[in-house]
């Protein structure tokens, strides 16, 4: 049988423009092409390397940052979306040298393994917090937006509750 | 002294992790980077007619687009597991060497471009046209050509094995199970995609791989290439996540190296999400046939396990399904026989408890189905088998601790209020169960010698270096552990340097042989060092020290001492100063024992499960876990429990949601994405208690560590499925368990 297969081409090549970001506080200028992702721009352009491919599909949650404070898949934002907006990294997540709680909750905990999720993973559940959504019957389904394929999640949970604790809240 | 070994360390690499600044293979920034794409095959059998690329070198960016008249020949190199310390090919096969296609998704051309973007769009616009052949890719489509290899494993392990008369043993049995269990193919998934960045400068090329093991990347290319290994280097400081996939070496690593030398650039080639599932293995699809004798009291009489399942067209693997299967129990008679059939796939793989997870999963199934046949508890029917001696030798175990895992598992678990009866509990829709199954995982002496190398600067830190390395298990932060417990100083003042290829050899940690192996070889490097310093200041007039026995010097905290007058002594550094040593350091070396070690080697466990399910939907949730393991000496129990948890979550994930499903009509793999492969998440992944039972072990290495990475994994599954058949009456025997597995039962069951 003769098979003639060729995979449908995608979007065409597109002309570099300037995009305006915010990101981590701090105001960013890149030349860059409308099809670029907001986590390829941050990744391969600013080298902000915290946030985490693992699917580039919407579908794993490595790639979460916070646009004006909400979690959004940046494999699934533009770039140029992002113009306008409050992005915030994992590396955003300190204050100063000082761990964000979080942080040190999630090393307490042990609540990673290879760590490639983590970013992710400390991105979604500072917002949960935020979202108050953190209490006990909560938290794992508010968090099953972020894949562990090391599986560390009842340590994630841990180390959640505790930060909700000590903030005095659900 | 402060116990360093067995201390609930937190991370060392914790908080790069947690803030982001830790940088994984595809991440390192490099001057003039390119980016590459594969374009895989897309029938899965057949001949490549012609390749169009002059779409793809118009678009913008594209500094290349190769296809195999680009590339030269690469060497054949045999498959061999890569614990064994040498090239370590993950298939025999090598793509872009002719117009064959084997497998679906096999590479057939590579984009290079300036941009990710650039490169995947130029993939897309390159043109392929095969003349297509029918495929085999299924059990169901190759049974009647299925045949019995002589080797499999990378021709490591027989086919065949057998003790005593299992036909005798199974015809004089009381009671017998006959049971099959269907299990679907399986893919790795870590959350970090394969990645490689290659650089080459003059004839030196070094790789960032996102790997298992940077030695066999190593040597695999060279071999590959025809290169010597010291023209390459391999840094790889943080992988995201492994689980057997990264244990070989697959073809994206040999032809990132092929691109960059084509474009002259440094190259990052990334696997794509759906690319993995063709570029690295997989667990293969898989039958298995258990048959069981027992006498009335539940002495086994006989076992005869025989397994089916797809290898690839080039190689004869199969995970081996009965080591651990074989041992567990003191049967008199057993035979195991692994049959293949050949299909249109990669190579298969190792993928986490590689055979024992599939392995004892069906033993255990049947043990149960066994116990409930004869009225006996399940767990005491595991103990009325326990063996004092490794069935298949004879020889003692080198340690065990098996009764303790059962009788600690089961108490944690308050297994004794079970009612056995199946279908008893309820609980509004929901249909409770409960049950258990045991755990095993050998312990495997195959590795080369292992080295580390200690050196301790006369301000008492020390800097630890081995090609060791680190994927989420932890294997640095015990490393570090053993290297300040040998060295007498505290973990903060010891730095462990690992992942470069440029370092003292060790081994790639797999087969849950990691901690083993190099701790034993970091151990011997920081003890020299210790003990030459030791000698030293016993030899030296102007030691307090002085005359002493070496043997009654320890050493806290930097400073030796009397052990039996701790006000005697002097700082490391004090000593050196007076010598006039800056630093000084050792070579640290630990050869396995021989592999035929007259001792039986198997790590123990016992796995226990809560379930519910649905009785109106047949969906399955898993309420609670209990495993109980006896993995040797714990070097650290947080970094310990983390693994055995991951890996029990992974047995439940293998029972209840993972599966590739493959369209046989095709040839390719219908549900390639995370969307369609189902892995857990957190609303999945019920509380996990973890037991940890030390026994202590002369034989594998100075510290008597045995390893947790795998068995966590094993027989987790099988107390999940005897779990859903305690609730439900109803044993399902095809994994992943779905609803449709169920819903039936359940209407009949409803209807009576
Ligand atoms: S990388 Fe964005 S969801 Fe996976
Ligand atoms: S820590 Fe490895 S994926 Fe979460």
């Amino acid at each position: 049988m003769a098979i003639h297969v060729g995979s449908p081409p995608l979007e065409g090549t597109s002309k570099a423009r300037t995009v305006a970001l915010t990101v981590n506080g701090e105001g960013v200028e890149l030349r860059i092409e409308p099809r670029v992702s907001l986590l390829d721009a941050l990744r391969e352009h600013l080298g902000l390397t915290g946030t985490k491919k693992g699917c580039d599909q919407g579908t794993c949650g490595a790639c979460t940052v916070w646009s004006d404070g909400r979690r959004v898949l940046s494999c699934l934002t533009l770039a140029v979306a992002g113009e306008g907006h409050e992005i915030t990294t994992v590396e955003g997540l300190q204050d100063g040298g000082e761990l964000h709680p979080m942080q040190a909750a999630f090393i307490a905990h042990d609540a990673f393994q290879c760590g490639y999720c983590t970013p992710g993973q400390l991105m979604s559940a500072v917002a949960l917090l935020e979202e108050g959504r953190a209490a006990d019957d909560e938290i794992a389904e508010w968090m099953s937006g972020n894949i562990c394929r090391c599986a560390a999640y009842p340590n994630i949970r841990d180390a959640i509750r505790e930060v909700r604790d000590a903030a005095g809240g659900e | 002294m402060t116990a360093v070994i067995g201390r609930e360390a937190v991370r060392v690499d914790g908080r790069e992790k947690v803030t982001g600044s830790a940088r994984y293979s595809g991440e390192i920034a490099l001057p003039g980077l390119a980016y590459a794409e594969i374009v895989g095959a897309l029938v899965a059998r057949g001949r490549i007619t012609s390749i169009d690329t002059r779409a793809a070198e118009n678009a913008g960016g594209v500094a290349a687009v190769l296809t195999r008249r680009d590339l030269p020949a690469v060497n054949r190199v045999p498959l061999v597991p890569s614990l064994m310390g040498g090239p370590a090919p993950g298939e025999t096969f090598f793509p872009m060497q002719d117009d064959e296609v084997h497998y679906a998704g096999q590479p057939v051309a590579i984009v290079v471009a300036d941009s990710l973007e650039q490169a995947r769009y130029a993939a897309s616009l390159v043109e392929v046209s095969y003349a297509g052949a029918p495929s085999v890719t299924t059990i169901g489509q190759g049974r009647g050509d299925a045949y019995e290899p002589e080797k499999i494993f990378g021709g490591f392990m027989p086919a065949r094995s057998r003790r005593g008369d299992a036909r005798d043993g199974l015809a004089s049995a009381d009671l017998g199970v006959d049971a099959t269990f269907r299990f679907a193919p399986n893919h790795h998934n870590a959350l970090e995609p394969m990645t490689t960045t290659a650089v080459w400068e003059d004839d030196r090329l070094t790789l960032y791989d996102s790997c298992q093991g940077i030695k066999a990347v190593q040597l695999t290319v060279a071999a590959l290439l025809g290169m010597s290994p010291s023209r390459i280097r391999v840094l790889t400081r943080y992988v995201g996540g492994a689980f057997g996939s990264k244990a070989m070496v697959w073809p994206h690593v040999t032809l990132a190296a092929l691109a960059a030398r084509h474009v002259r650039r440094p190259v990052r080639l990334t696997v794509s999400r759906a690319q993995m599932f063709t570029s690295y293995g997989h667990r293969e699809e898989q039958e298995q046939r258990v048959r069981l004798g027992a006498r009335r009291d539940g002495a086994l009489t006989a076992i005869r396990h025989d397994k089916i399942s797809v290898t690839s067209p080039f190689d004869d693997w199969a995970e081996p399904a009965f080591c651990a299967a074989s041992q567990l129990y003191a049967a008199p008679a057993f035979e195991g026989v692994h049959r293949l059939v050949r299909g249109n796939t990669m190579t298969p793989t190792f993928t986490r408890g590689p055979g024992e997870a599939a392995g004892v999963f069906s033993l255990e199934c049947a043990m149960d189905e066994l116990a409930g046949r004869l009225g006996i508890d399940p767990v005491e029917l595991r103990m009325r088998n326990l063996s004092d001696v490794d069935p298949n030798t004879g020889h003692p175990w080198s340690s065990s601790g098996f009764a303790e895992c059962l009788r600690r598992g089961a108490e944690r678990f308050g297994w004794d209020a079970r009612d056995p009866r199946p279908g008893r509990e309820r609980e509004g829709d929901q249909l409770i169960g409960t049950g258990m199954a045991a755990a095993a995982y050998p312990v495997a002496f195959f590795m080369r010698t292992q080295r580390a190398r200690a050196r301790l600067y006369a301000d008492g830190t020390a800097v630890v270096g081995t090609a060791a390395q680190e994927f989420g298990t932890g294997m640095t932060t015990v490393l570090t552990q053993v290297a300040a417990d040998a060295l007498g100083l505290g973990l903060d003042d010891v730095r462990l340097d690992y992942g470069d290829t440029d370092l003292p050899t060790a081994g790639s940690p797999v087969g849950s042989n990691g901690a083993m192996m190099v701790s034993a070889a970091v151990h011997y490097a920081a003890a020299a060092v210790r003990d030459r310093l030791v000698a030293l200041a016993a030899g030296d007039p102007a030691s307090p020290l002085h005359g002493a026995d070496p043997a009654w010097i320890t050493v806290d905290g930097g400073r030796m001492a009397l052990a039996d007058d701790p006000g005697a002594g002097e700082s490391y550094g004090e000593l050196m100063e007076r010598h006039l040593m800056g630093d000084t350091e050792a070579l640290g070396t630990w050869d396995p024992p021989p592999l035929d070690t007259p001792y039986g080697l198997l790590t123990f466990g016992a796995q226990f499960a809560r379930v519910a399910v649905d009785a109106d939907l047949g969906t399955v949730r898993v309420r609670h876990m209990v495993g109980a393991f006896a993995p040797g000496r714990v070097l650290n129990p947080r970094t310990a429990r983390s693994q055995l948890m991951g890996g029990m979550l992974w047995g439940m994930s293998q029972a209840l949601l993972e599966g590739t499903h493959m369209d046989a009509g095709l040839g390719r793999w219908a549900n390639a994405s995370l969307g369609d492969y189902l892995v857990p998440v957190n609303a999945d992944a019920p509380e996990v208690d973890v037991e940890l039972i030390e026994v202590d072990d002369d034989v594998t290495g100075p510290l008597g560590v045995k390893g947790v990475g795998e068995i966590g994994q094993v027989g987790s599954g099988a107390a999940i499925a005897n779990a859903v058949h305690h609730a439900t009456g109803h044993r399902v025997h095809e994994l992943p368990i779905t609803v449709e597995d169920l819903l039936p039962a359940l209407e009949w069951e409803a209807g009576r």
